[in-house]
């Protein structure tokens, strides 16, 4: 091991004036700091102590093929490396199910924690493991592990053999990012949500936006929201580029971390360590959105940032609709789903499908009635996990259909059709969608 | 290193979806089969066109956003694309293409059109348009990436230090 490096700091980027060094500090660059041993600046390239590492079963494979070609035979620690098995559960190919059988094999090789079909999305276990905590630094093979910025986690999606790096080392390289703050003043209009704050902010600055940089999100818009909600807004910073989605931690996400460590009853793996910004902190730019006026949004085919007010695309006919993934498959969003589909039945000419993004959201739905409320409405409730999302089961749609999803991606083909278009809105709005088979304004239910 | 072949223009925000589609990374594992699907959402034709002699994928802004898929640069690597040549590129797809081995230059790529003959100098920091004669150039990579690409990417470079030494 070379010791002189691991943890250190050094930069190929011109150093920055004495100036700026005693400037407040980001939340990303405190975590850095933290986790480097180093005074973390935005632009420095440092090695990073990982709390947790996380790959699907979409990227496990070319992790442990990364792993053996490295030469290891195991990870630095088994209790902070899991494999979960949520993009194509239960196996619908036997491509699949070598890769699954792969990551079963690797899990008993190596005691990593490994997540069995059914157990629901990566970015849904993770936080509910208690095996991370607010300012960890957490990373996955997965592009939307930035969910956890909801809860004061710099978590960031890396590639296969970053992650497989990262198991064997117990570290990875990182640039620290420069941060945009994304202030939300104002009220939240009735039938308008997290995801219309997401959306709205995709289309004001894009899908490029933010690349390389983190997001840091704030104000009393944000300070409202459950963490259901926050989750969505971090877990589509990926959308616009960015590295990360983070938030302050308060009592809403302390209670989140002491309730779930009850329910598994296993303490938290360490005392939680939030990190808040500098007030003096220095940003590479601030956006201020005034929410109070703000109408329901909808991502149209095919960019995450092509979005409009839902009343430009109102009306569009729709076959398919689709409630669940790490974006919105959580108990709130079935709250709201199952309020509007609550004693109605969905149109005939559409197929909604559900998918709880974990198994506890799904036990917790059923005692909610809302499982109920969804499969009296006609739905098809799938496996917890990614569902349709990524193109692979559980609702292909066909040739020229159009489908309202919750999900963060509408790329062509993501769906698993080139030919089909996905729009992407909130679980009110694709629940109203659902009873009506157009586009629909969900104000008109509430 | 140094690369001379024909460039192979795309526009801005090429999704990783694009360059392998979700539908394929489950079907298989083996990235020299996968690669005859490379970039085929946008060109059916790009594995045929590029794999004989090795082709330059040029492109606008944030090349390679979206998923984590590693399998996006290894099919681009499996179909004899020597090198991308983007305004910007998505920061996850920038990694892993250091990480295994395809080399990745940010640089104005208004200058270059479809067919036009390329030669990239990677150290020297110059794309060269032979075509029409102009001359490109860009930011060395910084030094923590070029010591990655230079051991072969990231699983070579551990393979030889048993953890990163990139000082």
């Amino acid at each position: 091991m070379c010791e002189a490096v691991a943890g250190g700091h050094f930069s190929s980027l011109p150093r920055k004036k004495d100036v700026i060094r005693i400037a407040g500090k980001t939340i990303a660059e405190k975590i850095f700091s933290s986790h480097s041993g180093t005074d973390a600046r935005a632009g420095d390239i440092v090695v990073a102590d990982i709390d947790f590492a996380m790959s699907q079963d979409g990227t496990s494979a070319l992790a442990i093929d990364a792993i053996e070609s490295m030469g290891a035979d195991k990870v630095f620690d088994s209790e902070k490396v899991a494999m979960v098995m949520d993009h194509s559960c239960p196996s619908p190919l036997e491509g699949v199910s070598a890769i699954h059988a792969k990551m079963r094999a690797f899990g008993k090789k190596t005691g990593v924690h490994i997540y069995d079909w059914g157990r629901g999305v990566c970015h849904q276990l993770v936080p509910e493991s208690g095996k991370v905590v607010p300012g960890d630094l957490v990373i996955g093979c997965d592009s939307h592990t930035c969910t956890y910025g909801a809860l004061n986690v710099f978590s960031t999606g890396v590639g296969s053999t970053d992650g497989a790096a990262a198991m064997v080392s117990g570290k990875l390289w990182f640039k620290v990012p420069e941060t945009q703050h994304i202030v939300y003043k104002g009220t939240l209009p009735k039938g308008v949500y997290s995801k219309d704050l997401i959306l709205y902010l995709a289309g004001l600055i894009g899908v490029d936006g933010a690349t390389y940089q983190a997001l840091e999100f704030s104000g009393p818009v944000i300070d409202a929201l459950s963490i259901d909600a926050r989750m969505t807004i971090s877990n589509m910073a990926i959308e616009l580029g960015a590295k990360a989605g983070l938030m302050k931690a308060d009592e809403k996400t302390l209670t989140f971390f002491n309730e779930r460590a009850k329910r598994n009853g296993t303490p938290l793996v360490r005392e939680p360590n939030p990190q808040e910004p500098d007030a003096d902190a220095v940003y590479a730019n601030s956006i201020e959105i005034d929410t109070s006026k703000l109408e329901p949004q909808i991502a149209k085919p095919h960019a995450v940032g092509n979005v409009s007010p839902i009343s430009e695309v109102a009306g569009l006919e729709i076959a398919q609709a689709f409630i669940g993934t790490c974006t919105n498959g959580r108990l709130e969003d079935f709250a709201i789903a199952a309020s509007l589909l609550k004693g109605k039945t969905v149109h005939p000419d559409v197929r909604l499908v559900v998918a709880p993004a974990s198994r506890d959201i799904y036990l917790d739905a059923m005692a909610e009635g809302y499982i109920q409320t969804f499969v009296e409405a006609g739905a098809s409730v799938v496996t917890p996990g990614c569902g349709p999302c990524v193109g692979t089961h559980n609702g292909v749609p066909s040739d020229g259909e159009n489908v309202i999803s919750t999900a963060n991606r509408n790329f062509k083909g993501r769906m698993g059709n080139s030919d089909s278009f996905i729009y992407l809105a909130s679980p009110a709005t694709v629940a109203a969608s659902a009873l009506t088979a157009k586009i629909t304004d969900p104000r008109e239910f509430l | 290193m140094s690369f001379k072949a024909k460039a192979f223009k795309f526009g801005s925000d090429i999704n990783t979806d694009y360059i392998i589609s979700g539908k394929y990374k489950f079907k298989s594992n083996d990235m020299k089969e996968m690669a005859h699907h490379a970039m085929e959402e946008l060109d059916p034709n790009y594995y045929e066109r590029v794999s004989p002699e090795g082709g330059i994928l040029v492109a606008g802004t944030n090349f390679g956003c979206g998923s984590s898929r590693e399998q996006a640069p290894l099919v681009l690597i499996h179909s004899n694309t020597l090198v991308v040549l983007a305004k910007s590129f998505a920061r996850i797809f920038y990694r892993n293409a250091i990480n295994t081995g395809l080399p990745v230059v940010e640089c104005d790529t208004d200058k270059i059109n479809e067919g036009d003959e390329i030669d990239v100098d990677l150290e020297g920091g110059v794309v060269r348009n032979l075509t029409t004669g102009e001359d490109i150039p860009f930011a060395p990579l910084p030094s923590v990436m070029a010591k990655l690409l230079a051991d072969g990417g990231l699983a070579p470079h551990f393979r030889k230090h048993g953890t990163f030494a990139l000082e």
